[in-house]
């Protein structure tokens, strides 16, 4: 390869990015709905009566087990089917959102168990009811706990959003198909790039998370938490 | 009237009858002290008394408050008794400052000035005005009891409990807690404590309670319990614990 080529391929870049800003866009669609899901399934899996921490658990054993592109195929082309019809870009969001959600709950699931249960003792002792304790107490303590497995979870949903190309989201892997199909030369950077894209993404999303986790530790508890 | 009456209260874990009636009374401003070999049932007693733990038959009152009502507003109660753990429990993720402020702000509702305010007293009571802006993790064993009792205290309980608060300290730093909680039984605090630091039974508790088996074995002014027990085990269980913990407390 030429320097012709990386030539080529930088003037492809900006649609490039183009496409990677739509899997950015996907990727914090699909967390923050992972998030408030995830978290509100943990919550019911341990603190709620049977019958809704039983649904809680349905929800997470079935999306934990169904491979993200039947998600994404059942949710763009099946669901229209019953007459729900979504767009590609929001069918994947709820796709990989839910299944994400599905993982984040485990994620917190533990780290609420791993609370002490004096905390919660403690607080209800001063009157605070349930609810209160959870989300003055138990929470903020567990949150802190999740991110570190929080980050893995980021790291996988991030290289997850490429999958909506299978659905025919115009993200960075359409784009890139796109260049290769008008110029066959270009195959191998024009992939080299996406992927060096992707490691960049991978590289400062954690990078941003491990700051958070420095931030939110508590002083005193360095290396015992 | 009296402050607290505790009624022939009864709890069972599985098979295990914990409590088998147990009835106490104390008045206001007094102070009783609860000793009895370990698994006889008084933590199950004091977490009973503010329904920490739900007891199976029995009552309290808390003054004409029946604490065990079925419509009985838990929160409301609980906010009035003050309860130390052996452990402490304070949170660990809040300063000394925020574990004293939150049940001001949280449950009584007051404004964030006024919280601090007390919230700072209250340190200032214990000894650790300096401390407020410590992680409980920060602070020594002793130090995170003294901020749990201070804790208790901002909620203007009119009554404390405490379970066992000095036996997960190291030996020095059992009587600047001691010291915290005499000074508030001379304030006129209620209190039930449970603890074999018999020095400090001796220097304010008004009663004695032995406990033994989920019952009430004997109680007693210290005084009388220590010279003359009407039941042989009172003062057999009496002398062991004062070789074991010695007096000085
Ligand atoms: N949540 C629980 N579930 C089952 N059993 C329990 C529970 N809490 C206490 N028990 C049992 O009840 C009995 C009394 O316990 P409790 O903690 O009240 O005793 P204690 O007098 O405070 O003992 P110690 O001096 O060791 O603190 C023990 O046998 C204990 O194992
Ligand atoms: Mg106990």
């Amino acid at each position: 390869m030429d320097l012709g080529v990386w030539a080529q391929v930088g003037s492809y870049l900006p649609v490039l990015l183009q496409g990677l800003l739509v899997n950015v866009e996907l990727l914090l669609g699909l967390l923050a709905l992972g998030f408030a899901i995830g978290v509100v399934a943990a919550l019911l899996e341990v603190y709620a009566p049977r019958p809704l921490g039983f649904l809680a658990s349905a929800y997470t054993w079935f999306f934990r087990g169904v491979p993200e592109i039947v998600l994404l195929f059942l949710f763009y082309f099946g669901l229209p089917q019953i007459g729900l019809r979504l767009s590609a870009f929001l069918a994947a969001v709820l796709a990989l959102g839910f299944r994400s959600s599905a993982y984040q709950a485990q994620i917190f699931r533990g780290a609420l168990l791993s609370i002490p249960t004096g905390q919660m003792m403690a607080a209800r002792a001063l009157g605070l009811s349930r609810l209160g304790a959870i989300r003055h107490i138990v929470l903020p303590q567990a949150l802190r706990l999740s991110l570190a497995g929080w980050s893995n979870e980021f790291s996988s949903v991030l290289k997850d959003t490429t999958l909506a190309w299978g659905i025919g989201v115009v993200e960075v892997m359409r784009q890139a198909t796109y260049i290769r199909a008008r110029n066959f030369t270009l195959t191998l950077p024009i992939y080299l790039t996406v992927a060096f894209l992707f490691l960049v993404l991978t590289y400062a999303g954690n990078f941003a998370i491990g700051m958070a986790e420095k931030r939110l530790r508590i002083p005193g508890l360095e290396g015992r938490g | 009237m009296a402050l607290l009456r505790v009624e022939d209260l009864h709890k069972r874990y599985g098979h295990e009858e914990v409590l088998k009636g147990v009835s106490l009374t104390l008045a206001a401003g007094e102070t009783k002290v609860v000793i009895g070999p370990s698994g006889t049932g008084k933590s199950t007693l004091l977490r009973c008394i503010n329904r920490l733990t739900e007891p199976d038959r029995g009552r309290v009152w808390l003054g004409d408050l029946e604490v065990t009502a079925r419509r009985a507003d838990l929160n409301k109660i609980r906010a009035q008794i003050g309860f130390v753990f052996q452990d402490f429990n304070l949170f660990t993720h809040l300063t000394a400052l925020d574990n004293v402020r939150l049940g001001l702000l949280k449950v009584r509702g007051m404004g964030r000035r006024e919280a601090t305010e007390r919230a700072m007293a209250e340190l200032e009571r214990v000894g650790l005005k300096a401390k407020a802006s410590a992680y409980p993790a920060q602070l020594s064993g002793g130090q995170q009891q003294r901020v749990s009792i201070a804790r208790a205290l901002a909620m203007d309980p009119k009554l404390m409990l405490f379970d066992e608060p000095t036996s997960a300290l190291d030996p020095e730093l059992i009587g600047e807690v001691l010291a915290v909680m005499i000074q508030l039984a001379k304030e006129g605090m209620t209190m039930i404590v449970v603890t074999h630091e018999m020095g400090f039974a001796r220097s304010v508790a008004d009663e004695i309670v032995f406990m033994e088996g989920g019952v009430i074995v004997e109680q007693g002014p210290p005084e009388v319990l220590f010279r003359s027990p009407k039941v042989p085990r009172t003062g057999e269980f009496l002398r062991k614990i004062s070789e074991l913990y010695g007096e000085a407390g």
